[in-house]
């Protein structure tokens, strides 16, 4: 799927796969439903957004922030009002254990 | 007893006419009142305000000199509800954080409390600020003040509704790409986006990081600048806010502006905009004349390519700032979020992916140099630009929830600010025919919050639509 799809001004409906491996990547389940309605609805917006590809951008240097600040760094040391006590970093976990956050397995047990 | 500006509230303290346990509990019974149908609060903390409203009252009795060390003494406000507020409830609209409770107080939340204002509650907004109409939010949609039967604007719905029916003073929110600007223009309000990295966004719920701004909704542009001057500065937790000075901001608020130079976009009175809309905006540009402002005619030429380029940018950025939502460590899993979510999640991770990175977000990337160059080339020539904040009024409820593409492109007059991180101020400036309120836009060059606040207050000195009341909110 990679690169061999060219971005022209008209824009095909995505596939359900593409929407499907999307999701994956995400990590979003969605239901049937879902998927032909996302189907549609992306398809559109990357049509509309696609509209860009008409710009002349050559030799335009791209802008990923806006502050013209640059290498913006610290003392590698936390401060007192940012540290969390173990209690307060587990309050809001659905699960915990001995003062762990509880993951579902990972790996599977042979 | 409707709580007035900022200013009349503190003379009151002054002049012992009212206490802060008093108008905490005018601005609390108010809410009770009035949000069984507008549905602005998500979380009320009463008896947290009424606590603390009772402490500034012990504060005030022993020295009256504390109404001059916190500008915000005494004063109740609400939060957005993506603001970390220390053991309440934070849900960003969302039901993944139904529950959470954040463990630390977002900065702006420290400084407001340090300042002496008092927080009443948490408002209600679209689901991580995904919206222009309120209508994304997981557990309600809030209403108009104005038109129960329409939509607030989004997504900082509830800071908006609270504010124009008079709930609250003033109440936090957060500009994306019009998320300040449009409900307070929907509403009849005063909405301050400042400039991207004015006011730090440590403990903000971050939607797209390189796009989010903290600001607020108020019913004046002097207490706008009020708020400003507290929230305002560097943050060493925020990397991106400058070490750049805080201005006084009320010092100058009453210098003239005659000489000043308004630009008007010509794409801004374009761009769909109502012919309704068209004329009450330019009523307002006769009126900035009338004190002694020019207005030039300029063009922005890639306005039209600006709602493109967010709607790649933000979506890619929030496709990673919503990774984090694991259900793990907090929250419920991914599969609480809403429709919207899911499609800009969606949106930004194909859009980042391998074989389309190119073709979307680096040209955005590019198109985005070519915004910002458009602004810088015009504050070349002009002060201040004008136009309108939205294309029209309020719309109803439901009237465009089953189509995203039609709801994205009502931001369009307003992402163009956000793309290039400048400030932009959005004051009440006429009706509608139909009863609704349309705002006008100042926008400035980066760090220019004071220039816009003396355009703003200069014209509302001379107009009274700010002082307007929804009927559903007049004192019975």
């Amino acid at each position: 799927m990679a690169g061999r799809r060219v971005v022209a001004g008209k824009r095909q409906l995505l596939t359900k796969d593409e929407v499907l491996h999307v999701a994956r990547l995400a990590r979003l389940e969605l239901s049937e439903g879902e998927i032909s309605l996302f189907q549609k609805q992306l398809s559109e917006i990357l049509a509309y957004v696609g509209q860009l590809q008409a710009v002349d951008t050559s030799g335009v240097a791209e802008t990923s922030q806006v502050t013209g600040l640059e290498n913006v760094s610290r003392q590698d040391a936390t401060s007192e009002s940012q540290r969390l006590s173990q209690k307060e970093a587990l309050m809001n976990a659905p699960q915990t254990q001995d003062g762990y956050f509880k993951v579902k397995a990972v790996l599977r047990v042979k | 007893m409707i709580p007035a500006s900022i200013g009349e509230i503190q003379r009151g303290y002054r002049e012992k006419k009212w206490s802060v346990t008093q108008v905490t509990k005018a601005c609390l019974s108010r809410v009770e009142k009035l949000d069984g149908r507008i549905k602005a609060f998500l979380t009320v903390v009463s008896d947290r305000a009424l606590e603390r409203a009772e402490e500034l009252d012990r504060e005030l009795a022993k020295d009256q000199k504390v109404l001059d060390q916190k500008p915000l003494f005494g004063i109740p406000y609400a939060a957005k509800d993506l603001f970390s507020t220390k053991g309440i409830r934070t849900t960003t609209g969302s039901k993944v954080l139904e529950n959470y409770l954040p463990a630390y107080d977002a900065t702006v939340i420290g400084r407001l409390d340090e300042s002496g204002a008092v927080l009443i509650g948490k408002t209600n907004q679209d689901a991580w600020a995904h919206g222009t109409s309120g209508e994304n939010s997981d557990f309600f949609p809030t209403h108009n003040p104005w038109d129960l039967n329409c939509v607030p604007g989004g997504s900082s719905s509830g800071s908006a509704a609270a504010v124009a029916s008079r709930m609250v003073p003033f109440a936090l929110g957060t500009d994306t790409g019009g998320s300040i600007r449009c409900p307070a223009s929907f509403c009849g309000v005063t909405g301050l986006k400042p400039t991207y990295g004015r006011v730090s966004r440590y403990g903000v719920i971050a939607m797209a990081s390189s796009l989010d701004s903290v600001g607020h909704i108020s019913l004046s542009v002097e207490d706008a600048a009020r708020v400003l001057t507290v929230t305002a500065g560097r943050d060493p937790h925020d990397a991106t806010t400058p070490e750049r000075e805080v201005p006084s901001y009320l010092k100058g608020l009453d210098n003239p502006i005659g000489g000043l130079k308004v630009g008007v976009p010509k794409e801004y009175l374009s761009q769909g905009v109502l012919p309704e809309v068209r004329l009450i905006v330019e009523k307002a540009l006769a009126k900035l004349e009338e004190l002694g402002a020019k207005a030039v005619e300029v063009s922005l030429p890639h306005t039209s390519e600006a709602l493109a380029v967010y709607y790649i940018v933000q979506p890619a950025e929030v496709s990673s700032n919503l990774a984090r939502y694991d259900g793990i460590r907090f929250g419920n899993g991914r599969e609480r979020f809403g429709k919207e979510a899911k499609r800009r999640i969606m949106l930004g991770t194909y859009i980042l992916s391998a074989g389309y990175y190119e073709a979307y977000y680096r040209k955005a990337m590019q198109v985005r140099t070519l915004i910002c160059q458009d602004f810088q080339e015009v504050f070349g020539g002009v002060d201040v630009l004008i136009g309108p904040v939205m294309p029209h009024g309020a719309f109803r409820l439901e009237e465009k929830v089953e189509d995203p593409l039609s709801l994205y492109l009502e931001d369009v007059l307003t992402v163009p600010v956000n793309l290039a991180g400048l400030p932009a101020l959005a004051v009440p400036c006429g009706f509608e025919e139909k009863g609704l309120p349309v705002g006008l836009q100042i926008i400035g060059p980066q760090f220019s919050e004071d220039l816009l606040f003396r355009v703003g207050h200069a014209y509302q000195k001379v107009t009274d639509w700010h002082l307007k009341l929804p009927p559903m909110a007049t004192n019975s």
